[in-house]
């Protein structure tokens, strides 16, 4: 099961109508990797401007889901996909979800910039860290995601952890701010926010590679434990 | 804990069927037309009261191996058979068993639709009459419950003695089946039972194939994936004489085992 061949249908038209498909999830992907790194520096510099720019484009991603899931159907609808193929469709779908769903937290953090603006933000430091740790991490699932890369998913799937840890110490150390200044609370309430968005992006992408492991082995790990899933790669 | 369904846990659990729950078991079957090949060792449990469902390419062995279920390839001279196949636990190929009566409890409807050049209700009751059941009323009663049970009753009974080739395609494929199941078989065998048939009456022939099910074991070859998804239990797929992947319908349609099953039914070349 682990080699697909997506391109050797014997219908021509059926290989070019899942290749489109999938090319325009890596499209939105891509379009997302771009406005997540551009919410970041936004945040980094404190650039208004720049978070503007990834509100206004967020409305892309949104019609990129909306293509997706059009074209997912039709195929479905024409086709009756089986096997790998419907596995496929089945992928992607709730894939363009996921990644619509990365989409509205980046326009949150992108938010959070333009009405924190001009404030003495705290620990941005770290939830900077954090957001580039879970950049990387949307980066290697879409790449996992292109190469169909069963042993990558997991990897990517176990890496959530960290993320996890960071987001706790980040809460900790922003209660610390708000205990010893409550008038910060605010603008800190903001930022914890964001940290929250962040996060939730790392658990989306392990979400797309739970699907990663579905389209490949065909068993559905969205509820298993750690161990389940890394027992896969040694079968 | 959650246990992850697995495609090959679906597969073992048709190999693990009990003596009870299983209406045939096909043992080693290997089957020559003179010198060539034509079944190779195959060995399959046909779970009691489901529907298995057979696919695979044009020659991959199909056909074959269902008409050896009530010994059909008698009739070919040049036809050899190997192994066995038990119909509750006795051997159909042994040599006390009587083909003709085999045949009651394994009945079989063929491609397109062949009723006999008579009345509606006499195509029914052939079989019954053969075995010398003279009773009019219990005639009657059969005519009617089979006609009833192949979803056929409403449309035919004014005019049961009207002559059979009066009926469309799809009602005689149903009048086929009818008389298939009023000698009442354990087994009903059904071979590409709508290729013949319009969409409309092909889905008729499905939604009768699960009622069906409720009273008979049912073993349909078909050339339509997509019918045998939406029909069967189980599905058997055969390539080149080979019964290749065996397994839930709603496995083998998702996640098959084998390279081969995949490309088949996705439509690829291997």
């Amino acid at each position: 099961m682990e080699s697909l061949n997506l391109n050797r249908h014997i219908s021509g038209q059926f290989n070019s109508e899942l290749e489109s498909v999938r090319n325009q999830v890596m499209q939105m992907g891509g379009l997302i990797e771009q406005q997540f790194s551009d919410a970041l520096t936004a945040m980094a510099d404190n650039d208004i401007e720049l978070a503007r720019q990834v509100i206004v484009k967020d409305k892309e991603v949104n019609q990129f889901e909306s293509n997706v899931d059009h074209e997912c159907s039709r195929i479905i609808a024409k086709r009756q996909p089986a096997a790998s193929d419907l596995r496929l469709i089945l992928t992607i779908m709730k894939t363009v979800t996921e990644l619509e769903r990365v989409g509205d937290g980046v326009a949150g953090i992108a938010s959070m910039v333009i009405e924190n603006h001009g404030k003495a933000i705290p620990s941005l430091i770290g939830l900077e860290n954090m957001g580039q740790i879970v950049l990387k991490m949307l980066h290697n699932s879409l790449d996992a995601f292109t190469r169909l890369d069963l042993k990558a998913a997991v990897t990517i799937h176990n890496e959530d952890k960290k993320v996890n840890r960071q987001y706790e110490s980040i809460l900790r150390e922003l209660m610390t701010f708000m205990m010893e200044d409550p008038r910060s609370i605010p603008f800190v309430l903001k930022v914890l926010s964001s940290a929250r968005c962040i996060e939730r992006i790392g658990d989306r992408c392990q979400n797309i590679c739970e699907q990663i492991v579905y389209l490949v082995k065909g068993v559905d790990v969205r509820h298993a434990t750690e161990e389940e899933i890394n027992s896969l790669l040694t079968e | 804990m959650i246990t992850l369904a697995t495609p090959a846990a679906d597969t073992q659990a048709l190999a693990g069927l009990s003596a009870a729950q299983t209406a045939l078991e096909i043992k080693k079957l290997d089957l020559y037309y003179a010198d060539k090949q034509a079944l190779y060792d195959v060995s399959m449990k046909i779970p009691k009261g489901k529907v298995t469902a057979f696919i695979g390419p044009s020659g991959c062995g199909k056909s074959t191996l269902l008409r050896c279920i009530n010994r059909m390839n008698d009739l070919v001279d040049s036809c050899r058979v190997e192994g066995s196949i038990e119909l509750q636990g006795i051997n159909i190929y042994d040599k006390s068993v009587d083909v003709a009566s085999l045949r009651r409890r394994i009945g079989m409807v063929f491609q397109s639709p062949n009723p006999f050049p008579k009345s509606i209700y006499e195509n029914v009751v052939y079989g019954l009459r053969l075995q010398g059941i003279k009773d009019r009323r219990t005639l009657d009663e059969a005519a009617e419950n089979s006609l009833r049970a192949a979803a056929l009753w409403n449309e035919v009974k004014d005019r049961l003695h009207d002559n059979a080739f009066g009926l469309s395609g799809g009602q005689q494929q149903r009048l086929v089946i009818a008389r298939a199941i009023a000698i009442g078989p354990e087994v009903l065998l059904l071979d590409e039972p709508t290729s013949s048939l319009d969409p409309i009456s092909t889905l008729t022939i499905e939604e009768l194939i699960s009622e069906l099910k409720q009273k008979f074991t049912v073993a349909i070859v078909t050339h339509n994936m997509q019918q045998a998804a939406r029909v069967s239990d189980q599905t058997a797929f055969m390539y080149m004489g080979k019964l290749i992947e065996y397994s839930d319908t709603n496995t083998l349609f998702t996640t098959p085992l084998q390279k081969q099953t995949e490309d088949y039914i996705t439509g690829r070349y291997g």
